[in-house]
């Protein structure tokens, strides 16, 4: 069951449909993990021409764990966003793993909202753990600030693309997460809590992780079920970082025959459909009142 | 996200567990508060002042005027999306526990005369966690706001999203947060309080989406868990972290008020936005 009610362009291929994994939901999560994986900059650099990046918030400083900016997607102008999780300890410690403080969620907002002035499309590759549990980003509100981006992104007056290429934890996903198609790689994961946290808090056992994994449907796969991501892009064998072109090449693919789709719906439309897309997600019962 | 990390304290319930029910400890002065006393003072301690945290019925019941609601979606309920472990079971051990079907209580009302759609979370219910019933009811209500030209009202005490509906329960941060988006676009009121406690997905949603946002003394607001931030940083926080007083003091909200003095409060705030007023013949 597909989430997205866009029409699909008419070219005579349907969408690529990845046969079901042979790797348990932990191994996946591992590839999702892996460090050689292509991250959120590395798609943005191949897949962005001329990419000009964007500094800063305006309010308080630049992330180093977010990257914004301009550029060209093949002839069409963008606005891109994405989490820049490092490959090795060095990176990472400069970039914060990859998790923004408000001020990153904060950053991604105006570049969005300088694409909402032109008319540009928004392209959000999401790679990161989880929102970042540390003092400085509670007092500078980052529930707020996450809670801002997802309404914004409800009414932001432009098309937004969303891929999941790694990981997609939580809040901090979900905040540079909303848009009119939600792609997601076939070896990404996307969840509303990392497998450790959520076996640590329901079972007190972070041991547990595997389990937690498996428990929380967090595949590709299984999103697609659940009606919360609109296609799965295909990985080479054995993961995007065997063969990182290839796993490049597949998303250009798919955003292209994406962008084309919401490329001529009206904006009062888009914005009609994605409040249905995102107002029709969860599963529950109609009974009779009780008492 | 990790918002459940601090155990929940269930102050509120320890009066039910004294013989006879008529004497309550308070958690935090530990005086012995005869219970009658507790329930005319709002369940606030009349010797320390501490708020004990209000189930969503008598949340309800305590702000608005009498015999004024009319409850909405009563009997939406829960079904088990992912097959998670132990998930029904849990559901309905809370369902036996509180009397509701779930976390969330939404409907219409009159707050001193000025007729509002109001919803609150109920905190006894599995942690006041927002799964897809708590999602679907609050967006329903903003969607009844809109349609009806009313303010809306959300008292919230919720530990976050509900972990058992996997993503499913992260997309009710989507839903909820653009049915609010609605309310601002079209010039309605929405007025967000947060009880003890409000952390995790409805901080990262609705709850911290209002025109204004009030907060109850002493209530916990945050987005992160207090432990897996001590780990992350590897300090501890000073005592009045997270709290509704450190949230005003940074900036993150707009006042802290008793719960004596929330009902003119709130009137004050529906009466300058124009809410209107319930006709005199008519029920509210
Ligand atoms: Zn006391």
């Amino acid at each position: 069951m597909a989430a997205n009610p866009l029409p699909t362009p008419d070219s005579g291929v349907p969408p690529p449909r990845p046969a079901a994994p042979r790797l348990s939901p932990w191994e996946i999560v591992q590839l999702a993990r892996h460090p050689q994986r292509p991250k959120a900059p590395d798609f943005i650099f191949h897949l962005v021409r001329d990419f000009t990046e964007l500094h800063g918030d305006r309010l308080f400083r630049d992330d180093p764990a977010l990257l914004a900016g301009i550029g060209w997607f093949e002839d069409q102008p963008v606005a891109v966003i994405g989490p820049y999780k490092g490959r090795d300890t060095k990176e990472n410690l400069a970039h914060n793993f990859g998790m923004p403080n408000p001020e990153g969620y904060r950053k991604a907002l105006r570049v969005m909202k300088l694409a909402e002035k032109y008319g540009y499309p928004v392209l959000s590759f999401i790679d990161t753990p989880a929102a970042f549990p540390g003092d400085e980003a509670e007092e500078r509100g980052q529930a707020q600030a996450i809670a801002q981006n997802i309404m914004e992104m409800s009414t932001l007056h432009t098309p937004i693309l969303v891929v999941i290429t790694g990981e997609g934890g939580s809040g901090g996903a979900l905040a540079m997460g909303v848009g009119d198609a939600v792609l997601m790689l076939q070896y990404a994961i996307y969840t509303v809590i990392p497998p450790e946290g959520c076996a640590a808090i329901l079972w007190r056992d972070v041991s547990r992780a595997k389990e937690a994994a498996e428990a929380l449907r967090l595949t590709a796969w299984d999103l697609t079920g659940l009606g919360i991501i609109d296609e799965i892009i295909p990985e080479p064998e054995g993961g995007a970082h065997q063969d990182p072109d290839a796993a490049t090449a597949a998303v250009r693919e798919a955003l292209g025959r994406h962008l084309q789709a919401v490329k001529d719906v009206p904006i009062d439309r888009l914005l009609d459909l994605r409040y249905e897309k995102y107002r029709r997600m969860g599963r529950q019962m109609e009974s009779l009142a009780r008492g | 996200m990790s918002p459940w990390l601090r155990k929940p304290k269930y102050a509120a319930l320890q009066r039910r567990e004294m013989p006879g029910g008529l004497w309550a400890k308070c958690p935090r002065c530990k005086n012995l508060i005869y219970q009658k006393e507790l329930e005319r003072n709002l369940q606030v301690c009349p010797k320390c002042g501490y708020h004990h945290r209000l189930s969503a019925t008598d949340r309800i019941a305590v702000t608005l005027d009498p015999g004024s609601f009319v409850e909405f979606d009563a009997g939406l309920t829960s079904v088990d999306p992912l097959g998670f472990t132990d998930y029904p079971e849990k559901l309905e051990e809370a369902r036996r526990r509180t009397g509701r079907a779930e976390a969330a209580f939404t409907g219409m009302g009159a707050l001193d005369g000025f007729r509002t759609i109001v919803a609150a979370l109920d905190f006894f219910f599995m942690g006041g966690s927002m799964g897809s019933v708590v999602g679907e009811k609050v967006a329903r209500a903003a969607e009844r706001a809109l349609e009806q030209r009313l303010p809306l009202i959300i008292f919230s005490a919720s530990g976050g999203a509900r972990m058992q509906e996997g993503a499913l329960s992260l997309m009710q941060l989507a839903k909820t947060s653009a049915a609010v988006a609605r309310l601002h676009a079209e010039r309605l009121p929405y007025i967000s309080v947060m009880c003890d406690p409000t952390t995790g997905g409805v901080t990262a949603s609705f709850a911290f989406l209002g025109d204004v946002i009030l907060a109850e003394p002493g209530a916990l607001i945050g987005f992160a868990g207090r432990r897996v931030i001590e780990q992350t940083i590897g300090r501890r926080l000073p005592e009045d972290f997270q709290t509704a007083e450190f949230c005003r003091e940074h900036g993150l909200i707009d006042m802290i008020v008793p719960r004596d003095q929330l009902r003119p409060q709130l009137s004050r705030l529906l009466r300058f936005f124009g809410a209107p007023r319930v006709a005199l013949e008519e029920p509210a």
